[in-house]
């Protein structure tokens, strides 16, 4: 209980951040705010039916506005009692309304998702969509996958027979 | 390129090359008599567009039109019709994505392809393939899919090396189309906003619903920059993966990626950006 209590904290904390950061908000006062008092920023619960307990697990304070998570819980294993997604209560920032999901997997944390963001007139996801900084190795899955077509800048015609679409073609894919 | 052999399932149009995958859910009766005609048919759509807008041929409508040999007016109604699409999305992008050259030339080469490939794939569509793909010199339209199809996984080029892939995408139920537009291939074509000096993406990749949107995009946000790029993930239902000049790269929330370890979301991390 005590490993899934520090895993769900460093989970609502970089789930915060990681907010902050979309949100353009990230600056010194948010940090040690998420970090030393994870629940400041809306806690996370599940109800899922792992053997590392149920229930939601702080009802978020300050900032909590929707109250009560709605986790789900998926794919809890016997060998890792916390693995499984769940889902934040909803955050009120200046920046509007702020609710993530996140995805535990082996006990490391595997994805954080923005399920829930509005500005204060109340548009919806725009601001979530903000393209971020990736790491090269996170969008291109093995290189061995069956690849159909190639998405690139126009090519000339000379070009396109040393493409690799010339080569998929010629393989008639 | 009609000295060049190109594989079966490829033709060249508008200066570059298309890719056509067809397939059917059954085995054909009547050999591929229905394949032939459908690529007969798209064909003739990517050369009747090129007749009327493409600046690669100066005896097209629209290069006669930028001679002053023809009036706007009186142009057929498909350069008319893409001339209109054009200043639609030049509208819609805030003038980032326009046909106006800065050298007063009216240029559609970033509609003129999309609206071939969209009509190329509504055609397809008609024909009653179970499964069909285009990519037009690397913009991609692929069919609607079910659920149990299989999705399309298109490769995206790498700026730096042609020959290899820099990301994959997955076609076929959330998103249809995929387009990317930089100046690694034909030089620096693509005119950014006055004053706004050279662009900071050497490639932008812009997948959605529509084939138009996300050739316009990519094109618009190449020109437009960070604030384009800014602006339009917010306001158009797309995923974006952009090459910034120094060859990192920045990636929309939708963009498929490799689930990672914590690490990647740890404060430090998330400062170091």
């Amino acid at each position: 209980m005590k490993r899934r209590a520090v895993i769900l904290a460093s989970a609502a904390s970089a789930a915060a951040i990681l907010a902050g950061w979309e949100l353009g908000a990230l600056n010194a006062m948010t940090m040690p705010v998420a970090q030393d008092n994870p629940t400041a920023v809306g806690g996370f619960g599940s109800n899922g039916s792992g053997s590392g307990g149920s229930g939601s697990s702080g009802s978020g304070s300050a900032g909590a506005t929707a109250g009560r998570s709605t986790g789900s819980s998926s794919q809890a294993s016997a060998s890792s009692a916390v693995d499984g997604t769940f889902t934040g209560t909803t955050v009120s920032t200046r920046f509007g309304n702020v609710q993530v999901q996140v995805t535990i997997s082996g006990g490391a944390l595997t994805d954080v998702t923005a399920l829930h963001l509005t500005d204060h007139d109340g548009r919806s996801v725009s601001i979530s969509n903000r393209a971020a900084p990736i790491l090269k190795d996170e969008v291109l899955q093995a290189q061995s996958a069956s690849v159909s077509m190639v998405s690139g800048a126009t090519y000339t015609s000379a070009a396109y027979l040393q493409s690799l679409q010339a080569a998929l073609d010629q393989a008639g894919f | 390129m009609s000295d060049v052999a190109l594989p079966h399932s490829a033709f060249a149009a508008m200066g570059t090359v298309v890719s056509l995958r067809i397939a059917r859910s059954r085995a054909p009766v009547d050999g591929f008599a229905a394949e032939d005609a459908a690529t007969a048919d798209v064909v003739a759509t990517f050369a009747r567009w090129a007749a009327r807008c493409s600046l690669f041929d100066p005896a097209s409508e629209l290069s006669r039109i930028n001679r002053g040999e023809l009036a706007l007016p009186d142009a057929s109604e498909d350069v008319r019709r893409a001339y209109a699409v054009a200043l639609e999305w030049r509208t819609r992008t805030g003038g980032a994505f326009t046909p106006h050259r800065g050298d007063g030339v009216i240029d559609l080469n970033g509609v003129v392809k999309a609206l071939a490939i969209a009509e190329a794939g509504a055609t397809l569509q008609r024909a009653g393939f179970a499964r069909w793909g285009i990519d037009a010199g690397g913009d991609v339209l692929v069919a609607p899919g079910t659920l149990g199809d299989p999705e399309w996984l298109i490769g995206i080029a790498d700026p730096a090396d042609r020959a290899q892939l820099l990301a994959l995408f997955e076609l076929g139920r959330r998103r249809l189309a995929i387009a990317t537009s930089g100046s690694a291939e034909r030089g620096d074509h693509i005119w950014t906003v006055p004053g706004a000096g050279p662009t900071p993406f050497v490639q932008v990749s812009v997948a959605a619903g529509d084939i138009l949107t996300a050739d316009v995009l990519a094109t618009a946000i190449v020109s437009g920059g960070h604030a384009a790029l800014d602006e339009f993930t917010e306001r158009f239902d797309v995923d974006v993966l952009a090459v910034p000049r120094d060859g990192s790269l920045l990636a929309t929330p939708g963009w498929p990626r490799v689930a990672r370890s914590t690490e990647f979301l740890s404060p430090k991390s998330a400062v170091a950006r």
